[in-house]
């Protein structure tokens, strides 16, 4: 039998023929795909020919739908958590000829991830913002890429998060248009809230829930619109019995549909948002089980938690009162049917007057979605506190050490 | 939620006064004095109660901990490595600690070793900001983890004591 340290050195030898490998097939596939490379193009033209990759696009133009669909070319968005949701949302924005992609994610791609869309077998061990931008520019070379390989919710990060995007626009020094968040876990979403508060910056926030069959999505506008903050978590409710759901021995599950759903509905926002056409929805859910798709806005909660969000709130109110009330009276055609012998109307589920009291503590929310939980308005639970203390930081340090 | 046992010990654990985050810079000195004194009590406490389980310790400005917690299993001690660093939102969110050494050897696990807490920790922690600290923490969020999820890779040979290998190998 081979002694441990010759099976060592044996994988040594076979780890280094495997990066040779990796990297001959990655120079065959970089020369492949430069041959293969379609020249940027400067112009996005209407013309209806096989060769034109916009011309389905501008088509939009002349159905009527989109009244300028070349300025999407002007738009620079950043998408944060490149998984499940983000990696589809990043495919599809490269795909419609969006101007610059900012993409930021910490982690490796791994065989584990491969019931979701995008990434391949082959990528496993690359980081997921690399893998991203070499398959997103072999898409569509016009679109600029910028990547960040690290953990935004980290001190040093977050700043450098922070930088880039107030200055990491199309035009650099200008802040970017949109931040998509596409991440999975609560830090990470209060991270990415803290900073757009700061900065008084527009985001879309989405997610999938662990058990894979609901999602949302939700505009965040700070000051006007309910912050990640202003609410305990929202979720939409799956109408599944806890006592049948198991959780033993995993952490969360996964389906492609469910996330491609989500990322479909997030940027079908983006595009509405950002050209201005159909209505742009503030809070969108969907169930899987019952295909139901409850929406609804939420107003921003003026005793948020986020001084920077209380701070938006008053420069929101204020820029509302400076500006002139304008009526805005919409004529709507009454659709009138020759005969009705079954009586059937349209009711409307909420009325506006409902959604602008939902806001609060405890929020008021249509049916179909629940907060994760609820916290109390006053903690009124006593309990010791630390004590005063004349021991300096390092003596506590130094006495932790001791221990 | 968590046992009787732990919940008493969470009760004897001083709450936190200052409200601030790492990037405070005028307050988070005092909170960090505050997470200091939280811990030594907590582990002098648990000393006390001849349940000592982990050490923890910060660089200077108190982002990044490290330390080691232990597990007693049939007389045996089984010691980890821990880690993690403080998210810029801490302590309105708290912080995903990490136990390398078992990352991929428990489903209850996210990549990088950080472990999968119950979904009962979040809605506690987020009602107890600002005044949970990391000695909450340990005790609500690592403790049970190790708990469940020690005795179970140890029977499954997931996890084999360090002095031990060569005499279960032997058997």
């Amino acid at each position: 039998m081979a002694t441990v340290e010759e099976l060592k050195l044996r994988v040594r030898e076979l780890e280094n023929e495997l990066i040779k490998c990796k990297q001959k097939q990655c120079a065959v596939e970089d020369a492949h795909s430069q041959a293969l490379n379609r020249p940027k193009i400067d112009k996005m033209s209407a013309e209806v020919v096989d060769s034109n990759p916009y011309s389905r696009l501008m088509a939009l133009k002349r159905m009527g739908i989109v009244d300028d669909y070349e300025k999407i070319r002007t738009f620079t968005v950043a998408v944060v958590g490149v998984g499940g949701v983000g990696s589809v949302t990043a495919e599809m924005l490269t795909r419609c000829g969006i101007g610059k992609l900012l993409l930021f994610d910490y982690d490796k791609v791994e065989l584990a991830n491969m019931n979701r869309l995008f990434f391949q077998p082959h990528q496993a061990g690359l980081s997921k913002v690399e893998a991203a931008e070499h398959t997103l520019r072999n898409i569509n070379p016009d679109v600029l890429f910028e990547t960040h390989n690290y953990n935004i919710t980290t001190m040093e990060n977050f700043t450098h998060f922070m930088d880039r995007i107030s200055h990491g626009g199309l035009e650099e020094g200008k802040p970017v248009d949109l931040i998509l968040s596409c991440v999975d876990n609560f830090e990470a979403r209060m991270a990415i809230n803290t900073a757009c508060n700061e900065l008084g910056q527009i985001w879309m926030e989405s997610g999938v829930s662990e058990n894979a069959v609901s999602g949302h999505i939700q505009l965040i506008i700070p000051g006007e619109t309910a912050c990640f903050a202003c609410a305990p978590p929202l979720v939409v409710a799956a109408n599944i019995d806890e006592k049948t759901l198991k959780r033993e021995g995993v952490c969360a599950a996964s389906l492609p549909t469910t996330m491609g759903v989500v990322a479909g509905l997030l940027v079908q926002n983006v595009l509405k948002y950002l050209l201005k056409f159909g209505t742009v929805s503030y809070y969108l859910g969907y169930n899987a089980m019952q295909d139901f798709f409850p929406s609804m806005a939420m107003k921003a909660n003026p005793q948020c938690n986020d001084r920077h969000c209380r701070r938006q709130q008053e420069e929101y109110k204020k820029k509302e009162a400076e500006q002139p009330k304008v009526e805005v009276v919409q004529e709507e055609e009454e659709v009138v049917h020759e005969d009705n012998e079954w009586g059937i109307e349209l009711v409307s589920e909420v009325t506006d007057e409902e959604l602008k009291a939902a806001s609060g503590v405890v929020p008021d929310l249509p049916e179909g979605i629940t907060v994760a939980y609820t916290i109390p308005t006053e903690d009124t639970t006593g309990g010791d506190t630390v004590e005063e203390t004349e021991q300096s930081l390092e003596d506590l340090m130094a006495q932790m050490r001791k221990l | 939620m968590a046992d009787e046992a732990t919940r008493r010990a969470v009760s004897q654990i001083p709450l936190l006064k200052t409200h601030a985050g790492p990037r405070d810079r005028a307050l988070w000195p005092q909170r960090l004095k505050e997470e200091y004194q939280a811990l030594i009590r907590f582990v002098e406490q648990n000393k006390a109660a001849d349940n000592d389980w982990f050490r923890l310790e910060s660089n200077a400005d108190g982002t990044r901990w490290t330390g080691t917690c232990w597990f007693i299993h049939e007389l045996l001690r089984y010691e980890f490595r821990l880690e993690f660093d403080l998210p810029v939102t801490y302590p309105d969110t708290a912080p995903e600690v990490a136990v390398p050494e078992l990352d991929g050897k428990t489903a209850k696990m996210y990549r990088g070793g950080k472990i999968c807490l119950t979904e009962h920790f979040a809605p506690l922690w987020a009602r107890n900001a600002p005044r949970f600290g990391l000695a909450h923490l340990m005790a609500l969020g690592l403790g049970p983890w190790l708990a469940v999820e020690i005795p179970d890779l140890i029977s499954k040979g997931l996890v084999v004591h360090k002095e031990r290998p060569r005499e279960a190998a032997a058997e």
